[in-house]
């Protein structure tokens, strides 16, 4: 108990002299207000900013686009994941394939999903979706393909049709992986987007953090960069959470 | 049913590894093939080419530009002074953060929370304060490659048979010869887990950087062939760079193979803390 309690006052201590750090440094004016502005001027344009319909504007095409990506990415890697698993001659040739793609950066590939879709939120769909894909297929594959022989020999021979086989069996025995797959899927969907939108963009939360680092506005570019990040350790909490409570469900049930 | 294939045995009249890679082989061929005449046929030029436009690009425009040229050795010197760099601090942050529980549970979750942080959004920061040249792109792929290392070194320093430790400290071993002949060696699997995943998020960071910063380097590059709809000599830049990140990769891989005592795939990471055994 108090281990733990020096541990929690260590990482305390630790936020609180990176703060502290961070308002000395500004104060004494050691580091140009253009590379690092005094935190409660961040705070200030914060504030501001969540005031103003342009914020919600954006933030609400980046959601749109994450939303569509990730949409697009659970059904395309469940889908095709599921499908090579039915044949492990198939899982035997195409993981190998899909895990070695995932390798290569996609990010090279972002001027060709430009040149394709455009600079609207299209081109951030596809992309999102695409890197989405690779984790998602690559767990359900490993979720799916390596169910308990045995299980499924008992429920086919208790008569099991293909569709409850996986309802009873394949599911519940790939769920743990498979979440663990959407949760990481989701983060790099959400970070994909933001960076092709930083990369090339019209609209959207990464192109105004770009956009205010062009224009040298640096209150303003770590304001968004807070909120970004404050909804990325949220959303981070809460997906550990479900997974979580899924898993203990899961082993409840079984 | 086909789920009940077994592993070994005959497909086809075929040892079964060589019908897998065959198979593999023939997909790949296949999809050359389908886009070589989509490219030919089909697809408007100033979006799609055909697989062979694509190689005669490769050799006119990139491989004869010196720039071009340039601009790709650069990239490769910035992903390997990332790289190590990544390697050597966070070897050293995850020793020191997994030699003790009470550091490990201190300062791991402080870690987990800045590797919990997208580190795209930091990505105009760092240009910001590295500037435009090979320095921003270092840093931020190296912001990307350090935070894997560190990790699996210490999930490495944790998953560890007690026995062991037991069985120096009874046969008289100081700290330093437990760290030296029982902790390290069986860290190597998982420090080499790490740095794959380091790897290919080194050249995920550097990558990114490079297209982000579109007055110089490869950025500049794929931003004049993709708005001027010229779409061979992109798709041929775009392959040299796929085949930069796969020797890296393939580099880590051959390392591992190496390196690793007892030639073995390392087994899965348990970063949730249970013990392994």
């Amino acid at each position: 108990m108090s281990a733990g309690f020096a541990q929690r006052a260590i990482q305390l201590a630790f936020l609180i002299l990176a703060g502290g750090a961070w308002y000395a440094l500004t104060q004494a004016r050691v580091v140009s207000p253009l590379f690092l502005p005094p935190p409660q001027a961040v705070y200030a344009t914060l504030t501001r900013l969540l005031a103003t319909p342009q914020f919600w504007s954006a933030v609400q095409v980046t959601l749109t686009t994450i939303a569509k990506a990730y949409g697009i990415a659970i059904v395309s890697g469940v889908f095709v994941g599921y499908l090579i698993t039915r044949s492990r001659f198939w899982t035997d040739v195409l993981e190998p394939v899909i895990a070695g793609l995932f390798t290569i950066p996609i990010t090279l590939f972002f001027p060709l999903f430009i040149l394709f879709f455009g600079i609207g939120p299209a081109s951030k769909v596809a992309y999102g979706a695409t890197y989405g894909f690779f984790p998602i297929a690559l767990n359900t594959i490993a979720g799916l393909a390596h169910a308990d022989e045995r299980y499924l020999r008992a429920a086919r021979s208790m008569g099991a049709s293909g569709f409850d086989t996986f309802r009873h069996v394949l599911l519940p025995g790939a769920l743990p992986v498979l979440l663990t797959g959407l949760r990481v899927g989701f983060f790099i969907c959400f970070a994909s987007v933001l960076g092709g939108e930083a990369l090339s963009s019209i609209a959207g939360v990464g192109r105004n953090i770009a956009l205010s680092a062009e224009l040298m506005e640096s209150a303003r570019m770590y304001a968004w960069i807070a909120f970004v990040i404050c909804t990325a350790v949220t959303l981070n909490f809460l997906m550990t959470f479900i997974e979580n409570r899924a898993a203990s469900y899961e082993a409840a049930e079984r | 049913m086909s789920v009940m294939d077994t592993s070994e045995g005959v497909f086809m009249g075929m040892p079964r590894a060589r019908a897998v890679a065959l198979t593999r082989w023939a997909i790949v061929a296949t999809a050359a093939l389908a886009l070589e005449l989509y490219g030919r046929f089909f697809a408007d030029p100033a979006f799609m080419q055909p697989v062979s436009a694509i190689l005669r690009a490769w050799i006119d425009p990139v491989l004869s530009d010196a720039r071009i040229i340039r601009a790709l050795m650069d990239a490769v010197v910035e992903i390997a002074v990332a790289y190590a760099l990544s390697i050597i601090c966070g070897a050293t942050i995850g020793i020191a953060i997994g030699v003790s529980n009470f550091a490990r549970k201190s300062f791991l979750p402080i870690v987990l929370l800045l590797y919990a942080i997208p580190q795209v959004t930091l990505m105009p920061l760092f240009i910001l304060i590295f500037g435009l040249g090979a320095a921003g792109k270092i840093a931020f792929g190296f912001s990307h490659g350090v935070f894997p290392v560190i990790v699996n070194v210490v999930a490495g320093m944790r998953n560890m048979n007690p026995l062991y430790l037991r069985a120096v400290q009874s046969m008289g071993g100081t700290r330093f010869d437990t760290l030296r002949h029982v902790i390290f060696p069986n860290m190597v699997p998982a420090f080499f887990v790490g740095l794959r995943l380091s790897m290919t998020l080194t050249l995920l960071g550097v990558i990114l950087a490079e297209l982000y910063v579109s007055t110089g380097g490869i950025g500049y590059f794929t931003r004049l062939f993709a708005e001027n709809f010229n779409p061979a000599p992109l798709f041929a830049l775009i392959g040299s760079l796929a085949t930069i990140a796969i020797l890296f990769n393939s580099l880590v891989r051959v390392a591992e193979r190496r390196l690793t005592p007892g030639a073995r795939a390392p087994g899965k990471l348990n970063l949730s803390g249970a013990k392994s055994r």
